[in-house]
């Protein structure tokens, strides 16, 4: 008796058409106007956030303006010989006479900031040679010999050490900006060295963001987790007016916020002045509060408890209350049942509310401007100095490019520790 | 001491109230045997739970004492009362396997690693889990996750124990399942347990004894069999088992029985159970299966015609809802013995015993 059996691959519906096909073709409809719901946001997101960010990395590494400025130059530069002779041959000087004095204006500009950041000095050689390869230019009488002209215009032209920085301006990408990120640079051999003494401070803002951003998400979890205890165990009416205070700061402006704690942290301000009256200080002897990592602190620690009070309270909500009650049943005393039974279940609430603190406070901006004085600022602070003032887009990047890395390890540390299906965010 | 035995968990007159304005327990008064299975059955809200809550410390009864084993414990806190409990949602630490689960009360009271390991292994062969020790809480179906609750709470070897509804959140199936294996249990380890719920055939099942709560206060404490067979008001009588329920009015009291006029027309003769004189209200309880159909009228006494307005077959027995009286919520429980022609709609003579049908309060 022969029997025939349908392979896996040939599963016919009743019409005779392929199972699988079938079902794609109904399928089809579906996926379509899934992702037509989802394309909106997709967009949004794309040109809103990944575009902006890869731009960022791309900044972080990017050289290629110099190149496109000294290009003729840095063909020739490439085939000095450094061992034979000292000082690069004239068809170097030749190339750099003529696209400093043929390039666009603005880019050479642009290029000399680029520059500097390689050797200091840069700016003002190439500033003074380019006034007067102008005129040059403009007379109409080129140089016979380019090398003796452009010496002669600038003695730095005779010195080693600028042709030697310009090796590292080479290439189309450059590590430089992450380098100067933790306070190091190129010595003219290329070798990664230490900035001048006074030129360190990334490191210790580096240092000081982490210190602050530690303390803060300490300060947070220690303030909220009773403040999500008790929102979470009271009776309904008045957990919700408990939650109100803890809103109420998200509706208020974070300016209006962080200025009401300058007014309240400030040597003449409410604390201070409370203490006086109370007899607790004197006078001359009030408490520096503001302007300094103090202030930071206490203002960032208010700002962010929200965020860590939520998914505390979103965890604690749905522990049931049985459990404390079964582990004193069982016979463990209110304390070691807390700890043993109560806490642990809060870990991915106190684990997402410390991320979410953590991640903000590190890359926090205005409360430290405002309150931070000379001594409580954030690598944020140096973002927006180079940003607004220096126009070192490179370095700002890089800069950014850090916080984000330092970001995805703590995601990474998350997931790994805790699990990132155990988040909890409200 | 043998008044010991007896009166292992002694309620003295304890009432509890949570605003100051009701009281959510009245008078409770109520002796447990060592070994009993007593279960506290009612409706939500009637302070059964309150009740247990009070024995196993997690809240302080108003006015009165509870005695376990002679002495007052309102004063211990709950982790020093050696009080097993199931709860209602079994209340397992998600964080630790099933092993920590059961470790924790041993670990707690300081036992030695190779005591904990031996008890928590005998109190999971009990349940017959012994191969599920690694497994976290969410990893066990319900009717695991119930007995891994039961051992946790015996495996400390706890004076009593006792137990939230703890097959609620079951289906049908695995609950019966569960009441024979707590039963069992039961009667192997002879541990007293005291049971809450307000599923009236969970407590039949199992119990020695049943409290039937309403508003607080003990209906009645009684057997299941007496329960059932001698509710004393009318309460217990609609609670426990399926009652026919006629309302009326005492015309004459002849020692132990009474005629009652029906509202609904006609006269009863009752056994008197909870009325007092002539002219008083009462509602007559009498329990379907001992309402029989006869053909021709036979005794002189208790003989009524009815409409049948529905009937439903239920395989070893036919159930009929007819109007008797003026009610037609009256049903009748007809044995099938293959020879049965009812028809919906068709009138037939139903009689019971006197014995049969109680004079209850009117509530």
């Amino acid at each position: 008796m022969e029997v025939n059996i349908s392979t896996a691959d040939q599963i016919l519906t009743t019409d005779g058409i392929p199972l699988k096909v079938s079902l794609r073709k109904t399928e089809r409809r579906n996926k379509i106007r899934a992702f037509l719901l989802v394309f909106p946001l997709l967009l949004f997101i794309i040109v809103t956030f990944i575009v902006p960010i890869g731009d960022m990395l791309l900044r972080s590494v990017d050289d290629s303006q110099i190149n496109e400025v000294y290009g003729k130059t840095f063909e020739e530069y490439k085939k000095w010989d450094k061992e034979k002779d000292q000082l690069p041959p004239e068809a170097v000087y030749r190339a750099l006479f003529e696209d400093i004095g043929y390039g666009d204006k603005l880019k050479i500009g642009r290029a000399i900031t680029r520059m500097n950041y390689s050797k200091s000095g840069w700016k003002s050689l190439i500033k003074k040679t380019r006034r007067q390869i102008n005129k040059i230019v403009k007379s109409g009488e080129l140089p016979t010999s380019y090398k003796d002209t452009l010496i002669e215009i600038n003695k730095g032209w005779a010195d080693p050490t600028f042709w030697y920085s310009m090796s590292q301006m080479l290439a189309e990408t450059t590590p430089i900006y992450y380098w100067n990120a933790i306070d190091r640079t190129y010595d003219q051999d290329s070798k990664v060295i230490m900035q001048s003494e006074e030129r360190r401070i990334y490191v210790a803002t580096w240092i000081k963001t982490f210190k602050v951003s530690v303390y803060v998400t300490f300060y947070c979890l220690v303030l909220g987790f009773p403040v999500a205890h008790l929102l979470a165990n009271l009776p309904l009416r008045y957990s919700n007016l408990l939650m109100i205070f803890v809103l109420l700061p998200f509706w208020t402006s974070l300016l209006v916020r962080t200025t009401a704690w300058i007014v309240m942290l400030q040597q003449n301000g409410v604390i201070n002045g409370v203490l006086v009256w109370l007899g607790i200080l004197s006078d001359d002897g009030r408490i520096q509060m503001v302007y300094n990592m103090t202030g930071t602190i206490i203002a960032m620690t208010q700002i962010l408890l929200p965020f860590m009070i939520l998914p505390l309270y979103s965890v604690m909500k749905v522990i049931p209350k049985s459990h404390m009650r079964a582990a004193q049943n069982l016979g463990a005393k209110p304390v070691r049942a807390f700890m043993r039974v109560y806490l642990p279940q809060t870990i991915p609430g106190m684990s997402a509310g410390g991320l979410l603190v953590f991640v903000l406070a590190i890359g926090y901006f205005i409360t430290p401007e405002l309150v931070g004085g000379k001594d409580g600022q954030l690598i944020g602070h140096w973002i927006a100095h180079h940003l607004k003032t220096t126009i070192n887009w490179g370095l700002c990047s890089a800069l950014g490019a850090i916080l984000l890395g330092i970001m995805l390890v703590l995601y990474w540390l998350y997931n790994k520790i805790v699990g990132i299906d155990n988040i909890k965010l409200g | 001491m043998a008044s010991q035995e007896k009166d292992f968990v002694v309620f003295d007159k304890i009432d509890k109230s949570y605003d100051g304005e009701v009281l959510v327990v009245k008078n409770l008064n109520l002796n447990i045997a060592k070994g009993e299975f007593v279960t506290m059955l009612g409706p939500s809200g009637s302070g059964k739970t309150t009740t247990l809550m009070m024995l196993a410390g997690f809240e302080t009864p108003t006015n009165g004492e509870i005695y376990l084993e002679g002495k007052p414990i309102s004063k211990i806190p709950p982790y020093e009362r050696e009080i097993g409990m199931v709860f209602q949602n079994y209340a397992l630490f998600p964080h630790m396997t099933v092993q920590e689960n059961l470790s924790f009360p041993l670990e707690v009271r300081k036992l030695s690693k190779t005591e904990v390991q031996d008890k928590v292994k005998k109190a999971l062969d009990m349940v017959e889990l012994g191969n599920f020790g690694t497994r976290f809480p969410a990893q066990l179906s319900g009717g695991q996750q119930q007995r891994v609750a039961l051992s946790r709470a015996l495996v400390f070897e706890p004076r009593l124990v006792l137990m939230d509804e703890p097959l609620g959140a079951l289906d049908k199936n695995l609950r019966e399942q569960m009441q024979y294996e707590i039963k069992h249990i039961h009667e192997r380890i002879g541990i007293t347990v005291v049971y809450v719920t307000h599923d009236q055939s969970e407590a039949l099942t199992m119990s020695n004894r049943i409290a039937v709560f309403d508003e607080g206060v003990i209906q009645q404490l009684s057997t299941p069999d007496i329960l059932y067979e001698k509710p004393e008001n009318s309460f217990v009588a609609q609670f426990i088992g399926e009652n026919n329920r006629m309302t009326g009015t005492v015309s004459e009291i002849n020692g132990d029985f009474c005629s009652v006029d029906l509202d609904g027309g006609g006269s009863v003769k009752a056994l008197k159970v909870k009325v007092d004189s002539v002219g008083d209200k009462t509602q007559l309880s009498v329990r379907p299966e001992r309402v029989t159909i006869n053909t021709q009228e036979t005794s002189d006494e208790n003989n009524f015609k009815g409409d049948i307005k529905e009937l439903i077959y239920l395989g070893d027995h036919i159930r009929a809802r007819v109007e008797v009286c003026g009610n037609d919520e009256f049903i009748v429980k007809i044995p099938n013995e293959g020879n049965i022609a009812l028809k919906e709609g068709s009138t037939i003579g139903l009689t019971w015993q006197a014995e049969d049908i109680r004079a209850l309060d009117a509530n």
